[in-house]
């Protein structure tokens, strides 16, 4: 029950400090929000029993790589606010939504299958099945992620195709 | 009760985070955040998986990882300094002069 309720706090911790990282434009705000999310993400560390690299975490992360990032924003200046010329903000906000629910629906959805077994036992796949079935049955069910994930890269195949065959020639 | 499915989740909902950033921003710093929580992410992933298998190969993995993650921000801020040395600009559309 702790447990339960410790997730979720640092959940909801670390995506906050992570979106305040991607959203503020003073860029120390956004490396101090860096190293805090660094910290909350240990947390799921200890908790999924990964003590040793739960402290690995906060010393490479916090010790050393927010303190390397502070020393370059030294050399660069970079203390002041951030001017950045904005195109289109909405594009990329519906991208990562739409990935976000993308990704959620293909880690979730095995465990989604697998919960709902009665499926399984109803279909009950032997060598009397025919194949057509019994690729079907094993390709949505074990191997959904596998397949979900070569659908995508097909169809970035193809954009990415079509991308290069209508570039205009320099 | 946690499951895998909880911290998968979770970890794919910070990626995307990441990769909102990753997307907004045009700074070459806020890019390097952006990409360190994506990495971040994935090495939840890796971890959690790796404890309802109960295997320890995934930690490693995890730990490969944050090696190869500070060796790239040091490569990386050695880069965006040269650079800002050399055009006075964090900008990454500034970059598209390395067209060859």
């Amino acid at each position: 029950m702790l447990e339960t309720l410790a997730f979720y706090f640092f959940a909801a911790l670390t995506l906050g400090m992570a979106f305040v990282v991607v959203t503020t434009t003073n860029i120390l705000y956004a490396m101090t929000s860096l190293a805090a999310a660094m910290v909350f993400v240990s947390a799921f560390f200890f908790l999924l029993d990964a003590e040793f690299l739960g402290v690995v975490q906060i010393l490479v992360y916090v010790g050393a790589v927010v303190v390397m990032y502070a020393f370059g924003m030294m050399f660069l200046n970079a203390s002041q606010e951030v001017q950045e010329r904005a195109h289109a903000p909405k594009v990329p906000a519906l991208l990562a939504i739409a990935l976000a629910v993308v990704l959620v629906a293909l880690l979730g959805a095995p465990f989604i299958a697998h919960y709902a077994h009665n499926l399984q036992e109803s279909l009950n796949p032997d060598l009397d099945t025919s194949n057509t079935k019994l690729i079907g049955f094993v390709l949505f069910t074990k191997y959904l992620v596998a397949f979900e994930v070569g659908a995508f890269m097909l169809l970035v195949a193809l954009v990415g195709a079509m991308a290069s065959a209508f570039k205009k020639e320099n | 009760m946690l499951t895998l499915a909880h911290y998968l989740v979770f970890a794919a909902l910070l990626f995307s985070v990441g990769l909102f950033g990753i997307l907004r921003r045009k700074n070459i710093l806020m890019l390097f955040f952006s990409t360190e929580i994506m990495l971040n992410a994935i090495n939840v992933a890796f971890v959690a998986i790796a404890h309802s298998l109960k295997n320890i190969d995934g930690q490693v993995f995890a730990l490969f990882m944050i090696a190869v993650a500070a060796a790239e921000v040091a490569i990386g801020l050695g880069l965006v300094i040269l650079w800002h040395r050399k055009h006075k600009s964090l900008d990454i559309d500034t970059l598209v002069r390395m067209k060859g």
